[in-house]
């Protein structure tokens, strides 16, 4: 079984992020970039029903100039087989993206799809439910199970909603979009990072794809959250309830 | 306020590889997230965390350089020093525990070993199968190791040692103990390194309890009394105090690069301290005698992490050479125990306590500046290197 697993590269969420002064973006000097780790549990996802069923291939692609090739180099270093760069510079939006998968999955036939539900940086939560439109697939967000049946032909998946748990099944091929309790990634091994070093990573140009990439969003500005104010400690139950009733005036 | 605290102030990350940061990040993650959580019951019980034991293994990170036909991970000196930095900042037991298995026991073996020991010993060493551990200091002779009077007899198509190996890491949970004696070779007695299996009779071992240092490691004593090992226990290449001291030039350079790890660690938690911490009216970050400790902090930090990248870089291209060694080893350690000392007066009474990690580091440092050459012994090979002249004696 084939499946293709998508890598965005975003700031490691342990950084502290600051906005331009302009509001035009973010400052990237002295920033850390890692695989969105909802992609990361994908890939988890993915290599974990490579080894179940002993067999198969785990395909990585991702979008963006050259410096991704050190996010899907680190994904091949945890047991991906190989990885699709597909070359871009321009901001793209989540269509966008949805449009470039569309044309890569065509190429590659996968089976399954797994995608982060999210990145981390835009917080869109779009690409997968595009993807899946575009190509006329099935699809399972915000993924905490996944069981693929016996004869490899469906897949079953829990997926956190509101409230509790919904199960929904479906023939593949398919797409499925991991929520945070899916699983928890390994980190790649030296003996693994050395066996990365020989994997492939195929670059292909966003431009040559024949895929719309015109822009349907612009970010107009950016600002940082307001800071949030200390809390305050409370000496007695009374106080508590006091300022409770009078301060926030929730009780 | 900084809002990051910054560790990497001349930008060493750019010296880096993709693969060798990528390195770096597995082992920060290893330790964050799988050691740290224990690493203060270790201290406190005294005793080593044997069940990450096979994590090491299945990271990698035992015989990181040695070639991986040999069951290593055949990877750069500078790979080797990145892993050590980070398994450091975790603690020094930890960072111990990885170069006495990759250098002082792996490294002999490959680099005296016949093809049949490698092929036995490395791959299972490499796995974390056996545990390896170096037997050199003797109780009377430390700092002088070539003093040693731990011996070995021909007997019986073998040999026979006697002698006493005191303050040897890793000594009483070793399936195999690298054993440095002298044989009497035409008439003069030369220092030759041997193996032997913890089952052999006449080879028994204890702890050595009452540390207030490396607690969270085993240090043990081993003795000798008759124990024979067969002619192939022998390392057929060893020969003379140079062979153990090569061991430990490369357990030194492994070291240069742990202590920055551990000065790190207590770096960080006195910036934050700092910052945090009000006294009288203000954060005692604010007042400038923190202020300049805190400098000669990252002061020195930056520069250790300048020497060792530096060594990584001609120890890859076979430039090292041990007096190179002997200055980073010296110059890091002993700056890393000033700065562990610096941040825990920082913490003021909670810098005594085992709830911030810096009174542990700096028990650690203690014996990282004695251990593998004291600060003055490397000091004085460096003076002979100077002047030509030896002040040992
Ligand atoms: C926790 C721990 C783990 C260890 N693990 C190992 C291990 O795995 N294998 C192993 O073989 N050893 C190990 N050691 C031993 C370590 O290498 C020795 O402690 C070290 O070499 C110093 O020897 P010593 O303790 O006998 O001190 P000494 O040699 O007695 O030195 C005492 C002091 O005298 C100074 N001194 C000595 N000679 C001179 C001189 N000529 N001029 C000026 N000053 C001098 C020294 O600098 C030092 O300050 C370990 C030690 C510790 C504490
Ligand atoms: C084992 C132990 C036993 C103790 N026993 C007692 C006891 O019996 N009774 C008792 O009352 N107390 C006791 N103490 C408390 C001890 O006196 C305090 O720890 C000490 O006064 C330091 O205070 P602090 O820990 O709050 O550090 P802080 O006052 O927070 O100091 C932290 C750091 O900031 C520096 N600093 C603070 N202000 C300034 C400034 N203006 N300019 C520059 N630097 C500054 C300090 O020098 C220190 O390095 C004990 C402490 C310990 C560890």
């Amino acid at each position: 079984m084939k499946v293709l697993v998508t890598v965005k590269r975003v700031p490691d969420p342990e950084t502290t992020i600051r906005v331009k002064s302009d509001g035009s973006g973010i400052e990237t000097d002295n920033i850390k970039y890692v695989i969105n780790p909802f992609d990361e549990i994908a890939l988890e996802e993915a290599l974990r029903i490579k080894e179940k069923l002993g067999a198969g291939e785990v395909v990585l692609v991702s979008i963006g100039d050259s410096v991704v090739t050190e996010q899907l180099r680190t994904g091949l270093a945890m047991g991906a087989d190989r990885a699709i760069l597909v070359g871009c510079d321009q901001d793209l939006d989540s269509l966008a993206v949805a449009r470039i998968l569309a044309k890569i999955v065509e190429d590659e036939g996968p089976q399954l799809v797994l995608m982060g539900k999210q990145a981390i940086d835009d917080d869109a939560n779009q690409a997968g439910q595009m993807l899946a439109a575009l190509l006329g697939w099935p699809q399972a967000t915000f993924a905490s199970e996944v069981v693929l049946s016996d004869d490899q032909q469906a897949v079953k998946v829990t997926r956190e909603v509101d409230g509790g748990l919904e199960t929904i099944g479906f023939a593949l091929p398919g797409i499925i979009t991991s929520d945070l309790r899916l699983n928890e990634p390994r980190y790649a091994s030296l003996p693994g990072i050395m066996k990365a070093r020989k994997k492939e990573i195929k670059e292909v140009a966003a431009a040559d794809l024949d895929a719309d990439m015109s822009p349907r969003l612009t970010i107009n500005s950016l600002e940082p959250p307001t800071q949030k104010e200390a809390g305050k400690k409370v000496e007695t139950v009374e106080e508590l309830i006091g300022l409770l009733h009078d301060e926030a005036k929730v009780i | 306020m900084a809002d990051f605290i910054d560790t990497d102030f001349y930008h060493t990350e750019e010296f880096l590889s993709e693969e060798e940061r990528l390195v770096r990040d597995v082992a920060r993650r290893f330790v964050d997230e799988e050691f740290l959580p224990r690493v203060q019951q270790c201290f406190r019980e005294g005793s080593f965390p044997m069940e990450l034991v096979p994590r090491l293994a299945e990271l990698g990170f035992l015989g990181v350089t040695v070639p991986t036909e040999y069951g290593g991970a055949g990877m750069s000196s500078v790979v080797y020093g990145l892993i050590s930095q980070e398994l450091e900042r975790g603690d020094s037991g930890l960072r111990s525990f990885a170069s006495v298995q990759s250098s002082l026991v792996m490294y002999p073996i490959l680099t005296f070993g016949s093809e049949e020991q490698k092929k036995f010993w490395l791959p299972r060493l490499a796995r974390a199968e056996a545990i390896g551990c170096f037997g050199l200091t003797e109780p009377d002779f430390g700092s002088n190791p070539g003093g040693m009077i731990t011996r070995a007899r021909r007997e019986n198509g073998g040999y026979l040692l006697n002698g006493t190996k005191r303050w040897i890491t890793n000594g009483s949970i070793s399936d195999v103990a690298v054993v440095w004696a002298k044989l009497e070779e035409d008439g003069r007695d030369v220092i030759r390194g041997f193996l032997v299996e913890k089952e052999r009779e006449g080879f028994t071992r204890q702890n050595i309890d009452g540390k207030f240092s490396f607690r969270a490691s085993v240090t043990s004593e081993m003795i000798f009394e008759d124990c024979w090992i067969p002619e192939d226990n022998l390392l057929p290449k060893s020969g003379g105090l140079k062979s153990p001291l090569m061991c430990l030039t490369q357990a030194r350079y492994g070291i240069s690069w742990g202590a920055i790890g551990a000065a790190i660690a207590c770096y960080e938690c006195a910036v934050d301290y700092a910052q945090n911490r009000k006294m009288f009216s203000r954060p005692i970050g604010g007042y400038q005698l923190v202020q300049a400790k805190l400098v000669t902090m990252l002061t020195e930090i930056t520069k250790a992490q300048l020497l060792a990248y530096r060594l990584g870089r001609l120890k890859d291209a076979g430039k090292m050479r041990p007096d190179q060694v002997s200055m980073a080893k010296m110059n890091n350690v002993s700056t890393a125990l000033h700065t562990t000392r610096l941040a825990r007066d920082i913490l003021g009474g909670n810098g005594i306590t085992d709830e911030y990690p810096v009174i542990r580091h700096l028990l650690n440092l203690e014996t990282v500046n004695t251990y593998e050459g004291t600060e003055d012994i490397h000091r004085l090979t460096l003076g002979r290197y100077i002047t030509g002249l030896s002040a040992f004696e």
